[in-house]
C-alpha cells in the first residue's frame, strides 16, 4: 500500500506577495515553505504508515529547482523518497497544467492514494485535486477530516454544516484532507539528518513522456491583472496603547456597533 | 578567522526557531510567573532530539558539533531562558560522564540520557564552597564495595528533578581539593534527597536545589576515575559547559534585541517612530553590534572546544565573560527603550533581563572567568606560577 502526498512549495503566509512584470508570483522575493494546508496531507500519510495501513509515503511536487527544499522538508517529517518534476516549460503553470503535469506523473508513480491538501494557500484555486481524478479517470475523495484505508478500499469522512458524509471508494484513488486531521508535526533532528539520505528524483517533462505543445505553453488561462483589495470601509486602527486599553477600545468599537 | 555557519547548522537554527517561536515562546512568561519547570517542553525537547546533540549516535544521540550545540541553546534561550536550561544542564550533568566515565558506565547512562527519558544535573557546589571549589566538604567514605556520600550540595540547577547526579566529594579531607573524587548517584538511591528549591531572580522555571546526602550507598562502578582526580573532572567539565552559558547568553540578548527593535519600529512618539529617533538607533546598533561581538566570540570557543585545544579554557571563559556582560547590558537596554512598558511583566524584557543576571554568576562568576583568562595568559607568556 502506497500513498503518494502532492505538495506545493508556496511563498511564506506571512511574507508579502510581489509578482514580476508579467504577474508571475514573484519566488525569489520572500521565504518559500510547503504550503501549509499540503502539510495536513502530509501528516495524514504519515500516521497511515504509522498505523501500519500504510507501507510507504512518496512526496511529489511540480515547480522550479527550489521546490527541492520543500520536498526535503517533508521528508524530514517522514516518508521513504520524493519526486520533483521541474522544466523550463512549466514556468507559469496555470491550475490545467499543473494538473496536466501531476496526473502524468502519478500515472508513473502509480500509488493507490494520490493524496492532497485541499488548496494552495497561493493560488486557493482547490481546482488541483478534482482535476488529476478527472484526467486519470479514478475516483476523488476530497474534503477529508479524516482518510483511512479499508481493504481494498479508500474512506474519508467530510464534515458538513449537519455532521460527517462517510464516502468510500476502491483503489486507487484520489483524495484531499482539510486541516481538521490534526496538526502536521514538526521535523525532529534525526528526521532532517535522515531526510539527506532518502532518495529523490527530478524528472523532466519528458521523463513523463509529455511535450512542452502539450501544456499549450504552460497555461489556457491568463493573469490579466493582481492587485490589492479596496478597503470598502474607512477602517480604525488602534495602536501604541497598553493591551488593557485596546481591548477596551475595541470592545467598545464593536459595541456601539451592537456586534458584541 | 571568521566562523561562518554551515547549511547543516543553518537548517538546526531555523528548525530550533520555528520550534521556539511556535512552542516555546508562548509559555515563557507563565513558566516564570509560575517558577514550575516546563515538563512538556522537555518532552518537546526529547522528542525532537534535542537532548541528545551531546552523545555519540551509538546510544542515541546526534553527535553534533559544538557549533551547532550552541546554536541549539541560543535559539531556545532567545526566547526563554529557563527552557534552554534543559539541554545545557542535560550536557552539564552528563559531561563528567563523557570526560571520565568508563565505557560501561557511558553504556549504561548514555541511552537514557540520549533519549531525555533521564535528566542529568551536575553537583559540584556547596553552601560553603561556591568558587573556592577546594572547600567542598562532602564526604566519600570507602566502604566494602562502594562508597557511602554524607553532606549537602546547595545551588544545583536540576537537582530535584534530575534522575541521576554527577557529584562531587572527598575521599581524603587532608588533601584539598587533590582529595576530591567524582561519583554518579541516582535520583532513587536510599538516602538522597532534595530537600528545598531555592525562590530566584531569574531563570524562575528551571529548580535549583539543595541536595541531602544521608549516609547514600554508591556502589564502586559509579565512581568516575580514579580517587583524587574529582578536580580535574570537575573542571574539565566547566571549561567545556560553560561554553552553553555563553550560547544562552547570546540568546538572552539577541532576543531582547530583537524584541525591542520592533517595539521601537512600531511604537510611536513625538509624531514618529520611536526608531526614527537617533538616541534609539544608537542603543539599537549598540545591542545588536554587541551581540553579534558575543556571538562569534562563542563560535571561536565552541571550535575551540571541537578542536580540544589546549588553550580551551581561555576560549570558553572569554566568551562567557563577554557574553554574560553583553546580555546584561543588552537586556538593560532592551528595557530602556520600551521606557515604562520594559518594566512590567506584560513586555518580555524585564524577565530578559532578570534571565541575563544570572549568566554573569553562575559555571563560575565573571571574576572566575578572568581569573581564569589571566592563568592562560600568563602561560602563554611564560611567566605563569609554577
Amino acid at each position: 500500500m502506497r500513498i503518494v502526498v502532492c505538495l506545493k512549495q508556496v511563498p511564506a503566509t506571512t511574507s508579502e506577495k510581489r509578482y514580476t512584470a508579467d504577474l508571475r508570483l514573484d519566488r525569489a522575493a520572500s521565504e518559500a515553505v510547503i504550503n501549509p494546508l499540503d502539510e495536513y496531507a502530509i501528516e495524514q500519510a504519515l500516521r497511515l504508515q504509522e498505523a501500519g495501513s500504510v507501507d510507504s509515503v512518496g512526496f511529489l511536487s511540480m515547480g522550479p529547482e527550489p521546490a527541492t527544499e520543500a520536498l526535503r522538508r517533508a521528508l524530514a517529517m517522514g516518508g521513504d523518497d520524493a519526486t520533483l518534476v521541474t522544466d523550463p516549460a512549466l514556468g507559469g503553470a496555470d491550475t490545467w497544467a499543473t494538473a496536466r503535469v501531476l496526473a502524468t506523473a502519478l500515472d508513473k508513480l502509480a500509488p493507490d492514494v494520490s493524496l492532497m491538501g485541499m488548496a494552495s494557500d497561493d493560488a486557493r484555486g482547490s481546482l488541483v485535486p478534482g482535476a488529476v481524478a478527472a484526467l486519470r479517470g479514478l475516483p476523488l475523495l476530497s474534503y477529508g477530516s479524516e482518510l483511512r484505508i479499508e481493504g481494498t478500499a479508500a474512506r474519508v469522512r467530510r464534515l458538513t454544516a449537519t455532521g460527517f458524509d462517510i464516502i468510500e471508494a476502491p483503489l486507487p484513488v484520489v483524495a484531499s484532507v482539510t486541516d481538521q486531521v490534526g496538526e502536521p508535526r514538526y521535523a525532529s533532528l534525526k528526521g532532517i539528518m535522515a531526510a539527506k539520505r532518502k532518495p529523490m528524483e527530478t524528472w523532466s517533462l519528458a521523463d513523463i513522456g509529455l511535450a512542452a505543445d502539450d501544456l499549450h505553453g504552460a497555461a489556457l488561462t491568463r493573469v490579466i491583472e493582481a492587485r490589492k483589495p479596496e478597503a470598502k470601509a474607512p477602517t480604525e486602527r488602534v495602536e501604541n496603547v497598553s493591551a488593557d486599553e485596546a481591548v477596551t477600545r475595541i470592545a467598545d468599537w464593536l459595541a456601539a456597533r451592537k456586534l458584541i | 578567522m571568521t566562523y561562518r555557519a554551515t547549511p547543516d547548522q543553518d537548517e538546526l537554527r531555523a528548525m530550533v526557531r520555528t520550534l521556539a517561536e511556535e512552542q516555546i515562546a508562548p509559555r515563557a512568561a507563565e513558566i516564570d510567573a509560575k517558577a514550575e519547570f516546563p515538563w512538556d517542553l522537555k518532552e518537546l525537547l526529547a522528542k525532537q532530539d534535542l537532548l541528545g546533540t551531546s552523545f555519540p549516535a551509538r546510544f542515541g544521540g546526534t553527535e553534533l558539533d559544538n557549533v551547532s550545540q550552541a546554536i541549539l541553546v541560543e535559539e531556545v534561550a532567545r526566547v526563554d531562558a529557563t527552557t534552554s536550561l534543559i539541554p545545557i544542564v542535560q550536557k552539564l550533568g552528563s559531561l563528567p560522564i563523557h570526560i571520565a566515565g568508563s565505557a560501561e558506565q557511558q553504556a549504561r547512562y548514555f541511552p537514557r540520557l540520549a533519549s531525555g527519558e533521564w535528566l542529568a544535573a551536575f553537583g559540584l557546589t556547596e553552601a560553603g564552597a561556591g568558587s573556592d571549589v577546594a572547600a567542598i566538604r562532602m564526604r566519600a567514605r570507602r566502604d566494602g564495595d562502594g562508597y557511602v556520600l554524607s553532606g549537602s550540595k546547595r545551588f544545583i540547577t536540576h537537582g530535584s528533578i534530575a534522575n541521576l547526579v554527577t557529584v562531587f566529594a572527598s575521599t581524603d579531607p587532608d588533601a584539598g581539593r587533590r582529595g576530591l573524587s567524582g561519583f554518579i548517584v541516582e535520583a532513587d538511591t536510599p538516602g538522597f534527597s532534595a530537600p528545598r528549591v531555592e525562590h530566584k531572580m531569574g531563570i524562575r522555571g528551571s529548580p535549583t536545589a539543595e541536595l541531602a546526602f544521608d549516609d547514600v550507598r554508591v556502589p564502586l562502578a559509579n565512581r568516575l576515575g580514579e580517587e583524587g582526580e574529582g578536580f580535574a573532572i570537575a573542571m574539565a567539565t566547566l571549561d567545556r559547559s560553560r561554553l552553553a552559558i555563553a550560547a544562552q547568553a547570546v540568546g538572552i540578548a539577541q532576543g531582547a534585541t530583537d524584541y525591542a527593535l520592533r517595539y521601537a519600529s512600531e511604537r510611536r512618539q513625538f509624531g514618529g517612530r520611536l526608531a526614527d529617533l537617533q538616541g534609539i538607533q544608537f542603543m539599537l546598533a549598540d545591542m545588536a553590534s554587541s551581540t553579534e561581538a558575543a556571538r562569534q566570540l562563542t563560535y571561536a570557543a565552541a571550535a575551540a572546544v571541537d578542536a580540544n585545544a589546549p588553550d580551551l579554557a581561555y576560549w570558553t571563559s572569554s566568551a562567557k565573560l563577554i557574553a554574560g556582560d553583553t546580555a546584561m547590558r543588552v537586556t538593560t537596554d532592551a528595557v530602556q527603550v520600551l521606557g515604562g512598558y520594559g518594566y512590567v511583566t506584560e513586555y518580555p524584557v524585564e524577565r530578559m533581563m532578570r534571565d541575563a543576571k544570572i549568566t554573569q554568576l553562575y559555571e563560575g562568576t565573571q571574576q572566575i572567568q578572568r581569573l581564569i583568562v589571566a592563568r592562560q595568559l600568563l602561560r602563554r607568556a611564560g611567566v605563569a606560577r609554577p
